[in-house]
């Protein structure tokens, strides 16, 4: 019988020939991310005796979720963060400013094909999109691999989503898992192991294929996977010179279930409040004002989502009343951005151009709701409260061209 | 390593973290026995004071679905109970369970057989080899993917903080 791409990640690994289902392995990581919550998991290291972490070269921490701090604890768990950095001599370490840890990651190379990355994040399954194991650990245990280089995994079994046909003019890669997530359903693929494949996923660039392994998340899955190509290759040409060996699955893999989707059917959707499977077509939505439209985060904050709103808010006036917040994934996007005459585009439109961080996404800081308001987001979490207030009547997700088109309306309309 | 203990069915699927350990109780500093005696309250109010050492459960699917609450596994443990056989269980029920040192063991022919066999099963053994990967009601014996070697050292360290602590010496 032969390997899925998790079964063949996971050997390779640990170190074993191979792997199946239900065995448990004890796995070393190529990368472990953490970011504002290395400071809880520096605790537990300490408590747990650790004195060195394992090795410094693997550990990658970026300050994201509360940047710049808007509090005096927030700012002081940044300084103990620091200062462990040094300590340890952590070499991975960057700064607030420089990014969402699931955009820095991949931007400086250290996403390979074929490598499991451990993250403290419940979307470290982005890293999927690059034809590695992107799985999401706890904070005891990320403390535990800081100290040991390794902790346990049970092989998941494997969904096959067969992404089919054509998309549609005006319709983006988050429209597609939006669909997707509402027909698998939240807990669809709970413990599972997900592969995209299909002609539509071969013929996604890597933004909408982190766009889609991010949203994995939302169905529950352990990591989401999408077979290395030359699209891959040329993105990792951009950013690291170190060496890899992709992992493919076998003609002969064994799928727990196949899911055939046909893209050609596809419009813009939404997903309404308060679960992320709570999907309808925008055009069946209803007439839905909004306060607050979110362009950015870990999923959709690139620079080919930014292109996407700006083409659609070019030379037009956001509706009076309504807050656009950008806050695009990294640094390196928003010089891009900068670069190519889009923030220009985007402040004249009237929006407000954040720091490149995760901003309101968590609801921490940065752009919270007050009760009452609705929010259409490009974000991929619209749990009641999500956004920093229990009283909002709704958090909205859709993609960034139907963002900007909502943000023009003052309700929610896509663009096409 | 071989165990023998008391079988508890509890025949059904889903069976989640809240009727196994009460919402209620999740932000009370209780103490061991405390937590043991709220074991199951909610499915099965008479389980925590019939409940002996070394007993195991057997349920259906998707056990310990609901909140990644940790107690829901530690209250078990600590009401003496060996190890759950389950059909399937939630993800993160299994990994607390792993690293409370506390058995999840996998196996749908156990579960279906004991769940049909309820009647006579009832008030009867149950022998586990987590490291053969079997179990047997009596001659009826099933496999499943035995736990590795490694994986047992969490069981023999007491679980993953005490793991981690031995490790680093
Ligand atoms: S942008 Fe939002 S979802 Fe992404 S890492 Fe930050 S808080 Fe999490």
């Amino acid at each position: 019988m032969g390997s899925t791409m998790i079964e063949e990640i996971l050997a390779r690994s640990s170190g074993g020939e191979s792997a199946s289902v239900g065995d448990i392995l004890f796995v070393r990581p190529h990368r472990i991310l953490s970011h504002d919550n290395s400071a809880a998991i520096l605790g537990i290291f300490k408590k747990l005796g650790g004195k060195k972490v394992w090795d410094q070269d693997r550990i990658f921490i970026a300050l994201d979720h509360a940047v710049p701090p808007p509090d005096a604890k927030k700012a002081k768990s940044h300084t103990m963060i620091r200062e462990f950095v040094r300590e340890q001599g952590i070499r991975y370490f960057y700064e607030g400013g420089t990014g969402i840890c699931h955009q820095v990651l991949p931007e400086h190379g250290h996403v390979l094909p074929g490598v499991v990355i451990f993250g403290s994040d419940s979307h470290t399954t982005t890293h999927g999109a690059f034809g590695a194991a992107g799985i999401p650990i706890g904070r005891t245990e990320t403390a535990s691999v800081w100290a040991l280089g390794e902790t346990w995994l049970r092989v998941p079994p494997t969904i096959k989503i067969e992404l089919n046909g054509e998309m549609l003019e005006g319709v983006t890669p988050k429209d597609i898992i939006l669909y997707v997530i509402g027909n698998i359903t939240a807990d669809g693929a709970t413990y599972r192991a997900v592969e995209f494949h299909g002609p539509v996923t071969s013929k996604m660039d890597m933004s909408g294929r982190m766009t889609i392994c991010n949203m994995a998340a939302e169905m529950g899955a352990k990591a989401a996977m999408i077979p290395f190509d030359s699209t891959t290759g040329e993105w990792l040409e951009k950013v690291t010179d170190a060496e890899y060996q992709p992992v493919l699955p076998d003609d002969n893999a064994e799928y727990e279930r196949v899911l055939a989707i046909d893209c050609s059917e596809i419009t813009p959707q939404v997903a309404r409040p308060h679960k992320v499977d709570n999907v309808v077509p925008v055009s069946e939505l209803g007439e839905t004002r909004i306060d607050v439209a979110l362009l950015g985060t870990c999923t959709n904050g690139r620079i080919e989502d930014l292109r996407q709103a700006a083409a659609v808010l070019e030379g037009k006036k956001i509706s009076e009343g309504v807050r656009l917040l950008v806050y695009p994934a990294s640094k390196r996007v928003l010089k891009e951005a900068v670069d190519e005459g889009i923030i220009s585009i985007l402040l004249e439109s009237g929006a407000q151009v954040a720091i490149p961080a995760c901003g309101p996404c968590l609801g921490a800081y940065g752009g919270v709701l007050a009760p009452g308001e609705n929010c259409v987001s490009t974000a991929n979490r619209n749990f009641k409260g999500r956004m920093g207030c229990k009283e909002d009547t709704g958090i909205y997700l859709a993609s960034p061209a139907t963002v900007a088109a909502s943000a023009l309306e003052g309700k929610i309309v896509s663009y096409f | 390593m071989q165990f023998r203990g008391r079988i508890w069915i509890l025949d059904e699927d889903d069976i989640n973290t809240d009727v196994i350990y009460p919402g209620k109780y999740t932000y009370e500093l209780f103490s061991e026995e405390e937590m043991a005696s709220h074991a199951l309250e909610d499915f099965d109010s008479s389980f925590a004071e019939n409940v002996r050492e070394g007993d195991m459960i057997v349920a259906g699917g998707n056990f310990g679905c609901g909140s990644s609450r940790e107690q829901a596994v530690t209250c078990l443990k600590y009401a003496g109970v060996k190890a759950v056989i389950a059909a399937s269980f939630a993800r993160i029920y299994y990994r607390n369970a792993i690293n409370q040192a506390f058995y999840p063991i996998e196996c749908p022919d156990a579960s279906r057989y004991a769940r049909e066999h309820a009647k006579e099963l009832e008030k009867s053994e149950i022998s586990l080899n987590p490291q053969n990967g079997t179990v047997a009601f009596g001659e009826k014996v099933f496999n499943f993917s035995p736990l590795t070697d490694k994986a047992l050292e969490i069981f023999d360290a007491g679980g993953l903080v005490a793991y981690t602590k031995k490790k680093i010496g």
